[in-house]
């Protein structure tokens, strides 16, 4: 069973249609490429995916079970099994440490989800974010006010916030447009890491068992090669082509993608 | 001249030996203004922050009720709430009229609409953003709410002192609830009122100066969360 499926998802916002029906699986531990020129509608089925809007037609399953357009308790669950990086990331009025344990504290919870430790102390918890924070590259920046980071900090930040909740769906939506060559770059090689499932926290063998979905919209096209096993390429708000990498840039049947790259 | 100049210096008299009934009064206003503005917040600001973030018919025409409330007369708030308390009226038995329980109901009408007015608008400040982000992080509604409203602090805090400025400044609820009442619900506008008519203008002017000494602190410390 795939882990979601997106079933003739439609979303109009007054009277421009922005998506115009989308279908498309990801199945458990796989990486799907979304590209597509700007305005095609990636960041909105991302937003639609997290639940953070309910589609105007169409639906939303994860695990089996339709989760769009239900109660807020409902949608809440399965968001909580999610974590989604944006674009541009804001950060909380508030420490390095503070941000990056909020999703942890909002679950109630000192200690991260699948760590098989029943009374994880509030110790354990920080050294979890000391972690994160070190595979993120930025070792000792606890108590540092958060809002005062670069860009591509902020964005380092935003993906220690979302991996340490060991998501089992990670939504990036364009992880390294606007920042410098450089944070880009080394943002970049941390989500090789994240698809290679080294960042998550936990041992070897738990890692390759919780390794999260990542959907992974971008512009860049040698990232997605690299990072990606399969692409869906968006267009005027249709998936115009879903396949493995390989066989989307060969550029087989002429795919529009090809204006972009 | 000479007259309030003697009444000047016999009120900064009164003030700096810490006269008994001008401290008593000083501390029953601080009081009762702290009261109200204290529970009045923990119902207006959540409620603020529920109005802005939930969409529902007739959402604008509440927010231009609540904005139009900032302004209400005192003495109305006054008559609304001694008809609510006075004996016949549907809360008589309780027996809060002229008490300063009354006084702090009174005061909490009276400032809760500036308090919920005043969260939208703080709550209207804050980037949307933050607001996706919290929600996919995980946080459900009542964390979101304060999730935001933790982001706009500075904003709410201002919106707090302001309700406290109006709340201690008032005079048409505390002498139409409290009643005046010496050594029990007699407030600085109540007993600066009845010392003016009185022809006691030391006393009302120590609590006079008293009172603007307050509203000046109030000033600053607004002024340093607006970062003036």
């Amino acid at each position: 069973m795939a882990l979601l499926r997106v079933l003739g998802l439609k979303k109009s916002y007054g009277g421009a249609e922005i998506l115009r029906g989308i279908d498309l699986a990801v199945e458990r531990g796989e990486v799907l490429g979304l590209i597509g020129p700007t305005g095609s509608g990636k960041t909105t089925l991302l937003r639609l995916i997290n639940l953070l809007e309910d589609p105007s037609c169409g639906s939303i399953e994860f695990e089996g079970r339709t989760v769009s357009g239900r109660p807020e308790g409902e949608k809440l669950a399965a968001r909580r099994r999610m974590a989604m990086v944006f674009q541009k990331p804001v950060m909380f009025r508030a420490s390095v440490e503070d941000n990056v344990s909020y999703g942890l504290r909002m679950r109630g919870s000192w200690q991260a989800p699948g760590q098989g430790k029943a009374d994880g102390s509030k110790e354990e918890f920080k050294e979890l974010v000391r972690g994160l924070l070190e595979a993120v590259g930025l070792c000792g920046y606890e108590k540092r006010d958060a809002n005062t980071l670069s860009g591509g900090e902020m964005q380092r930040i935003a993906l220690a916030r979302a991996l340490i909740l060991q998501p089992d769906l990670l939504l990036l939506d364009e992880p390294t447009a606007n920042l410098d060559p450089k944070s880009a770059d080394s943002i970049d090689r941390l989500l090789e890491r994240v698809a290679g499932s080294e960042l998550l926290p936990g041992d070897g063998k738990e890692r390759t068992a919780s390794r999260p979905a990542v959907i992974l919209a971008t512009h860049n096209m040698r990232q997605c090669r690299r990072l990606t096993g399969r692409v869906a390429v968006m267009q005027a708000g249709r998936l115009e082509a879903v396949d493995y990498t390989e066989e989307i840039f060969k550029g087989r049947d002429g795919f529009i993608f090809h204006d972009f790259l | 001249m000479e007259e309030i100049w003697n009444g000047l210096v016999r009120a900064v008299e009164l003030i700096v030996t810490l006269n008994p009934e001008v401290m008593s009064i000083t501390a029953r206003s601080l009081l009762i203004s702290f009261v109200s503005v204290l529970l009045a917040a923990s119902i207006s600001i959540p409620l603020g922050g529920l109005i802005e973030f939930r969409n529902f018919r007739g959402k604008g025409a509440v927010v231009n009720l609540i904005q139009t409330l900032y302004g209400l007369p005192t003495v109305t708030v006054g008559l609304f709430v001694f008809l609510l308390l006075s004996r016949s009226g549907p809360l008589g038995s309780l027996q809060l009229l002229y008490t300063p329980t009354g006084m702090v109901i009174g005061q909490m009408i009276l400032i809760s609409p500036i308090l919920m007015g005043l969260t939208i608008s703080a709550l209207k400040g804050v980037s949307p953003s933050i607001r996706d982000t919290a929600v996919s992080l995980g946080a459900g509604e009542w964390q979101v709410l304060l999730t935001v409203i933790k982001e706009a602090r500075h904003a709410v805090i201002a919106a707090v002192l302001i309700a406290f400025g109006r709340a201690i400044s008032e005079v048409g609820v505390a002498m139409m609830i409290g009643g005046n009442i010496r050594g029990y619900t007699r407030v600085l506008t109540t007993a600066i009122a009845l010392q003016t008519s009185m022809g006691n203008l030391e006393m009302s002017m120590a609590l006079g100066i008293l009172l603007i000494c307050i509203s000046m602190l109030l000033n600053l410390v607004l002024g340093r969360f607006q970062g003036r």
